[in-house]
């Protein structure tokens, strides 16, 4: 009964709790319905009348567990809010009007990123301790000095987790980057040359997808041992016929365009044709494309790391921070959910904006 | 009918051939091992002698294409050889395991894919509601968690805080089916999360593909009822797109059927598969990752061969 | 038919306003338009792409389209009952049954996963009218009534064992198979052939005429629809331009614009001759496939004269956009060869040396897809200039300028603009600029004017008039319509089939005797007469029109005159 616990450190009583949170709500929802906003006021409304239930059921402890999500959640809208008004103020006029479009997921994903990437760029200033530097005993609780507590060799694990952000990211990016140079520009030469590179390409590509992405990694790494350069080439190798297949595609929709050909009869070379006909007409998909590939990859990754076939200790990586303090989960303890939460909220993130991404361009389609 | 038969044939043949490609990438990739196997597995503590006497034992004298053969041979009637490690036949090792993953795969799918087929085609009927929105939002979180995200959140409700089901689904042969259902329920609900995620988005989009057809629209100018055209104008035409849809989502099955076996100590070949890569047991990681590979590219093959079926234009020819 | 005396009023739509959905506002498409229809009458509707014409379509059967939306001031009744107010099921229940659609791809309107017949049963078996086996014989009748061939048969099939032109007639049958008030026509004959779409547009009107059925014919075709209505609304960009009795707007147009689109084929340009002209291009005796498909061109030869225009006419699969893609060098031919001033080419672009390729240039039907999206006018126009004749900066600039000067756009307001920012015809005009850049001597004119709007395509071909009088250049024109030929071609190579069927100077050309082919392309162009089809029909009888025709022709038969046929 924690959660009831962090119920008094707020100084409330559950009777006043309840009361509070209700007056709140129906407040909320007549000032939203007064000022004729529909989505919003449906929204409150039906949150306040699911509470309701939910209190009769399952009393103030479910209600504030109810409360706590709906807080989250408004949180994280109004953040994105912000974040998405701040990025509309300080973004070029084209840039802005593209952003407007982009709903409160995206712009929740984006916020997502920009944390990330200050986490990961900053890291040893924001880390409290070192990344590998024992601290205390091992498992020990959080205290002032520790956010989250200590790992399994009494290690600090909110240093360990921005520390991994470096390590998870950073390796999940070197291989989506090696990938989709490789793919890409196989895919962009297949599809400007055609002929036989054409149907050799796409026959190996089909071979090597024809094996789980996660399977063959696994077998590379048996062979060539878990270390940082093999799994990022092996996993830019499962990874590149994908983004092989997709940028022919991409790219073999623009090939079959008159301009394309108006080029070829001009004699312009290959080279011409890819970097100032197709490229510039291929990069809307090809950079969504490298969000959702950025996020298979990080998910390998993160899979490999847990098996323990990742990035080797002591460098933290979330994934195998994962697989080491996993015995505290039967003790009811919410800590190696932390890093793997990290990894779901930036894949979460990345696929927010690609969703939007993807979105914008077939609407444009039409 | 006979050209489907020679398209069904093709598609079989072609099947066929990868797997026959992929086996050699999975024999050859060892033999691209620096040295060779037995001085990999020895480590570099072996003395002569040993690396001399496990390179016999294993047969590594003989050129590679010769082993290859022999292995293949061996492979297509289920002899993988012996473990390196406890020197079992590598086929006692993982053949209860096969069981074993097949039936927490099979176990998923059931539920899986009526389910998320169900809810795809309803999302995609009721697009850009707010009830689409929040199944979109859903989807996309279930997908982006890793599967031991997924199964540890569901350890620490289900069983450690509701104690309803156990964390660790080991199993033995007298427990009868429903305690094997029950034991077996969380690996097989993570798995039924994140591969309902995926099936019910690409049914979505396979469905609003679908429906943005001209015929549709001629249907609904003709006076049919919503259901009707559903049911008589839209299905006939799906079931290519959603017999696609299930083939690759029980593809994500095979890979996320690893992890959730690790997480939740579950006896299947995956869990073999993970320990006979962290100890160098190439005969074992060389079986599995064929079995797996296998599986795969079946599944891919009966979902072509079902696309080819049930497309109109091809049952009836000219 | 056009005396046909007014009765009940059946459809009145008022102050019609539609909205479409794009880049997140809703934009009006429809902007009030009033439309009153009576029964058994046949309005046409007519007017340019983006005219909305379509959207009013489906409007008069109380449908939006997705994306779109209709004005809730609108007001549309039907027969008595506002569709507006009804409810979803009351909509529902008119359609099929009292309103019908025939759309304008019956190939992709047809469902292929059931027979022909079972789709045309639906909507009476649907709304109970009749049982499944009278329905089935009252479509075989209806079949036999549009002269489909097999009409016992023709119904057991699935839509894609039948050709387009006998799915779009099937169509009209399973429109009239709960006998409808109305039918909406949707650019029925847009996706077909000359000589299929006569056949269509016969069997069309014979059936709206036996069943006294009210129409809405959509087109953007002034004379199709000259056979086909009643009355002629004239559409522009969403709003009514006007609306007369079909007789009165062919002999007496009102507004401006209305006269502008029958003014169209007035320009015609003086017809040049062989004499002392050098021939620049010769074709000789050229086959040519694709991969190791059939043979898409069988011992094809002509000749280009410089200077002048060739115009290639062919219905679609006839191989003439092959016979272009032979002499740029794209396809090359399996045997023959051509010749440039001659000497042969070669076969491939890929060996031509500079000098070649600048020689012969292409301008395409479709300006979206001929100007990249991502680059400049500027550079669109510039790259061939710099390419060929490697001028840089200054000297470059002044090309550029000279070439928009040339095809009259102010260089100074579009040097730095993006094709996106350019309507239609501007783009058109700078895809001739560019080929212009590479100072050719013959220029591939691919159906330039088909994807235009008429008056737009008259500019176009005055532009390639004069250019081709200052420049003297000679171009090869592709088109499938003849309209064009008569306007612009100096000679015409008619192709059928891979084929060349007959060539020669225009004026020869239209005149008889003509090749049987010639004769039934020539004859099968609807024209500006509202009793022409009327006329036609009783010269000929239908078994000499329409693909049972066309099928009949062998290449290789002598001209005839007209009297013979």
């Amino acid at each position: 009964m924690e959660d009831i616990s962090t119920l008094w450190y707020f100084g409330l009583t559950p009777s006043t709790f309840a009361l509070t949170y209700f007056t709140a709500l129906v407040v909320a929802s007549c000032v939203a319905a007064f000022y004729n906003h529909r989505q919003p006021f449906m929204m409150i409304f039906s949150l306040t009348l699911v509470s309701i239930i939910v209190g009769i059921i399952g009393g103030v402890h479910a209600l504030w567990v109810i409360a706590l999500i709906a807080f989250i959640i408004a949180m994280a809208a109004m953040v994105s809010y912000a974040f998405r008004e701040f990025l509309i103020l300080i973004a070029s006029t084209e840039l802005a009007k593209e952003l407007r479009t982009a709903p409160l997921t995206a712009a929740f994903g984006m916020f997502v990123i920009f944390v990330y990437a200050i986490a990961g760029i900053f890291a040893p200033w924001i880390a409290p301790h070192g990344e590998a530097e024992v601290i205390t005993s091992a498992f020990a609780p959080a205290d002032a000095n520790m956010l989250l507590g200590a790992d399994q060799l009494g290690r600090d694990m909110f240093s360990r987790l921005i520390y991994g952000t470096r390590n998870s990211v950073g390796l999940a990016l070197t291989a989506t980057l090696l990938a989709f140079f490789m793919g890409a520009f196989a895919g962009l030469l297949a599809a400007t040359k055609g002929g036989w590179l054409d149907n050799l390409l796409a026959r190996f590509a089909d071979v090597i997808m024809s094996i789980p992405s996660l399977i063959f990694a696994l077998l590379m790494l048996s062979i060539f041992g878990p270390s940082m350069p093999v799994i990022i080439i092996a996993v830019s190798i499962i990874y590149a016929p994908r983004v092989f297949r997709l940028t022919r595609a991409v790219a073999g929709n623009v090939v079959v365009m008159d301009y394309i050909e108006a080029a070829k009869l001009r004699g312009e070379g290959t080279g011409y044709l890819i970097r100032r006909e197709i490229l510039p007409n291929s990069t809307a998909p090809l950079i969504a494309e490298f969000g959702l590939e950025f996020c298979f990859v990080f998910l390998l990754v993160a899979g490999l790391s847990f098996l323990g076939l990742g990035i080797q200790p002591p460098t933290a990586d979330w994934g195998s921070m994962v697989r080491e303090n996993a015995t505290l989960i039967s003790f009811g303890e919410i800590t190696p959910l932390i890093p793997a939460a990290a990894i779901a909220l930036l894949t979460v993130g990345v696929n927010f904006v690609v969703d939007w991404m993807l979105h914008r361009s077939s609407g444009l389609k039409e | 009918m006979g050209d489907i038969l020679g398209l069904v044939a093709k598609r079989l043949g072609m099947g066929l051939m990868i797997l026959l490609i992929i086996s050699v990438i999975i024999f050859f990739m060892v033999e691209l091992l620096p040295g060779d196997i037995a001085e990999a597995v020895l480590g570099q503590g072996a003395t002569e002698e040993n690396v001399r006497v496990l390179r016999e034992q294993m047969g590594l004298n003989d050129p590679a294409l010769f082993r290859y053969f022999e292995w293949l041979k061996g492979a297509v009637m289920l002899d993988f050889g012996r473990s390196i490690v406890t020197q079992e036949a590598v086929m006692s090792v993982i053949g209860e395991r096969f069981r074993n993953t097949l039936f927490l795969a099979t176990y998923a799918a059931v539920i899986a894919v009526p389910f998320a087929i169900i809810l795809g085609v309803i999302v995609a009927l009721l697009r850009n509601s707010v009830f689409d929105r929040v199944a979109n939002v859903l989807t996309l979180t279930s997908i982006s968690s890793p599967e031991f995200f997924l199964g540890y959140i569901l350890i620490l409700f289900f069983s450690v805080k509701w104690g309803m089901f156990p964390a660790i689904a080991s199993l033995n042969d007298s427990m009868s089916f429903w305690e094997l259902l029950n034991r077996t329920f969380l690996p097989a609900l993570t798995l039924v999360l994140v591969v309902t995620a995926h099936m019910m988005r690409m049914t979505r989009a396979a469905i609003i593909n679908l429906l943005a057809s001209p015929y549709i629209e001629m249907a609904k100018l003709k006076g049919t009822p919503p259901w009707k055209v559903i049911v008589r104008h839209a299905l006939p035409n799906a079931w290519a797109p959603i017999i696609n849809v299930v083939a690759l989502n029980l593809a994500y099955l095979i890979t996320g059927v690893v992890l959730v076996e690790v997480v939740f100590v579950y006896p299947g070949i995956g869990q073999a598969l993970v320990d006979a890569v962290s100890k160098r047991d190439f005969p074992v990681v060389q079986a599995c990752c064929l079995i797996f590979a296998a599986t795969f590219i079946l599944l891919n093959l009966a979902a072509d061969v079902g696309a080819i079926l049930t497309n109109p234009r091809l049952r009836h020819p000219k | 038919m056009n005396d046909k005396k007014k009765k009940d009023v059946l459809l009145k739509i008022r102050n019609l306003k539609i909205q479409g959905y794009t880049d997140e506002t809703w934009i009006d498409i429809i902007k009030g338009v009033d439309l009153t229809l009576h029964r058994g009458e046949v309005m046409g509707l007519i007017g340019e792409s983006g005219a909305g014409k379509s959207t009013i379509g489906a409007a008069a059967m109380g449908y939006a389209r997705d994306g779109t939306r209709i004005s809730e001031d609108s007001s549309i009744e039907f027969d008595g009952m506002e569709l507006m107010t009804a409810t979803e099921s009351e909509r529902r229940g008119l359609r099929g049954k009292r309103i019908a659609y025939v759309a304008q791809s019956a190939a992709a309107s047809f469902n292929p996963a059931h027979k022909i017949i079972d789709q045309h049963t639906e909507a009476p078996l649907q709304y109970r009218l009749k049982k499944r086996m009278e329905a089935q014989e009252d479509a075989v009748d209806l079949y036999n009534r549009l002269r489909l061939p097999n009409p016992e048969e023709i119904g057991f099939r699935y839509p894609h064992q039948v050709s387009g032109g006998q799915l779009q007639r099937a169509m009209t049958a399973m429109a009239m198979s709960c006998r409808p008030d109305l039918i909406i026509f949707d650019e029925p004959t847009t996706a077909l052939d000359v000589t299929t779409q006569i056949e269509v547009l016969a069997a069309i009107r014979d059936i709206v005429d036996q069943f006294d059925t009210a129409a809405l014919y959509i087109t953007h075709d002034l004379a199709v629809v000259a056979q086909m209505a009643d009355t002629i609304k004239v559409l522009l960009k969403g709003e009514e331009v006007e609306q007369a009795t079909t007789k009165e707007m062919l002999a007496n147009p009102k507004e401006e614009y209305t006269k502008s689109l029958w003014a169209v084929r007035s320009f015609k340009s003086p017809q040049r001759t062989r004499e002392g002209r050098e021939c620049l291009i010769s074709v000789k005796n050229v086959d040519a496939s694709y991969a190791s498909g059939p043979k898409i061109l069988d011992d094809v030869s002509f000749d280009i004269y410089e200077g002048m225009t060739v115009a290639v006419v062919g219905e679609s699969g006839s191989g003439k956009s092959t016979a272009a893609r032979v002499i740029t060098g794209l396809l090359p031919p399996q045997k023959g060869e051509v010749l440039f001033k001659g000497d042969p080419f070669p076969v491939d672009y890929r060996n031509r040396n500079k000098e070649q390729l600048r020689q012969c240039q292409m301008i395409y039907q479709s300006a979206d897809t001929a100007l990249n999206p991502k680059v400049r006018i500027s550079e669109i126009i510039g790259r061939p200039a710099k390419f060929y004749s490697g001028l840089t900066g200054a000297a470059l600039k002044r090309r550029v300028d000279e070439l928009l000067d040339l095809i009259e756009l102010e260089p100074s307001k579009y040097y730095n603009r993006y094709p996106a920012e350019l309507s239609g015809g501007q783009k058109q005009r700078i895809g001739i600029a560019r080929a212009l850049a590479a100072e050719p001597s013959f220029i591939v004119c691919d159906e330039v004017t088909s994807a235009l709007d008429q008056l737009v395509a008259e500019g176009i071909l005055r532009l390639l008039d004069r250019l081709q009088d200052e420049l003297n250049l000679a171009y090869m024109f592709i088109t499938h319509d003849l309209a064009t030929v008569r306007s612009i071609a100096d000679e015409v190579v008619v192709m059928q089939h891979g084929k060349v069927v007959e060539q020669g100077p225009k004026d020869e050309m239209f005149r008889p005797p003509h090749h049987p082919y010639t004769d039934l392309l020539l004859s099968s162009v609807p024209e500006m007469d509202a009793d022409w089809l009327t006329t036609l029909l009783e010269e000929r009888g239908l078994e000499n029109l329409g693909e049972a025709a066309s099928k009949k022709i062998d290449p290789g038969d002598k001209k005839v005159m007209p009297s013979d046929a």
